[in-house]
């Protein structure tokens, strides 16, 4: 028999201010599916840092667009994706400059993508831009 | 929605101490950057961010402490972080930040270190 799967999902208005309400969300479906704490709390800043990028940068702080956070979760592995229909952007294509360098330019940015890679297992895109551009993050739940 | 965020400011011995309590994240890191900017301002570079009390910092809030870090040394200053819990400790050191900012027990070593410089 296959495992059985559990999916919920947030739409929030396009707003740093709704980050809280995302990271409240996320931990709840987190504690849902077992994972260990330190696990969602590496999982609520993945998704913080993916929203906000969405928010700033994909939507341009405009609060008449709309994030989607979709969570599915087995026995096995728990997915977050990030669902926006703003200018989409080719993380890959980022420059990665190291964060001394990024100091040394005066720059503070560049960091969100960064931290997702070294939290999450595993890291996908779907990138239509203007259209709908879906950011995957996947945590195993390890027992 | 919870999202307790406050920002306190204080000199003591000439140096600034800015303490954060609750999430620094994208939508509270402004105020942090304000609070930073107007102690460089006003001639301040030796500043202690005290995190006892932060729970929660996105990479919104790390921006804040590299923006200023480097004009902050040109000027014979620093930022120094101290009493970080561990969950917030973890954030910084999956950047490095251990090897580019001074991470110190408590104020009063912080304070200290600067006296110590």
């Amino acid at each position: 028999m296959s495992p059985i799967e559990r999916k919920f999902t947030l739409q929030v208005p396009s707003s740093t201010e709704n980050l809280a309400l995302i990271r409240e969300f996320v931990t709840t479906v987190g504690r849902q599916s077992q994972l260990e704490e330190d696990e969602i709390s590496n999982l609520e800043l993945a998704v913080d840092e993916a929203c906000a990028n969405v928010i700033e940068h994909a939507y341009g702080h405009d609060i008449t667009k709309e994030v989607v956070v979709r969570a599915k979760f087995d026995d096995e592995s728990l997915q977050i994706s990030v669902i926006d229909e703003g200018r989409g952007f080719d993380p890959n294509k980022t420059p990665q400059d190291s964060v001394e360098q990024l100091i040394h330019d005066r720059k503070s940015g560049g960091l969100g993508i960064r931290l997702i890679k070294k939290l999450m297992d595993e890291v996908s895109y779907e990138i239509v831009p203007g259209q709908k551009n879906e950011l995957h993050m996947t945590k195993k739940i390890r027992k | 929605m919870a999202n307790p965020f406050a920002i306190q400011t204080s000199v003591e011995d000439g140096l600034s101490i800015v303490a954060l309590e609750g999430f620094v994240d994208a939508h509270t890191a402004p105020q942090f950057e304000d609070a930073i900017q107007k102690a460089v301002d006003a001639g301040s570079v030796r500043i202690v961010v005290n995190c006892e009390k932060l729970n929660y910092i996105s990479s919104a809030g790390l921006g804040v402490f590299m923006s200023f870090i480097e004009e902050v040394r040109d000027r014979g200053g620093d930022i120094k972080i101290c009493g970080l819990t561990p969950k917030v400790k973890h954030t910084f050191e999956i950047l490095g930040f251990q090897d580019i900012f001074e991470m110190l027990d408590d104020q009063q070593t912080a304070l200290q270190r600067f006296k110590a410089d």
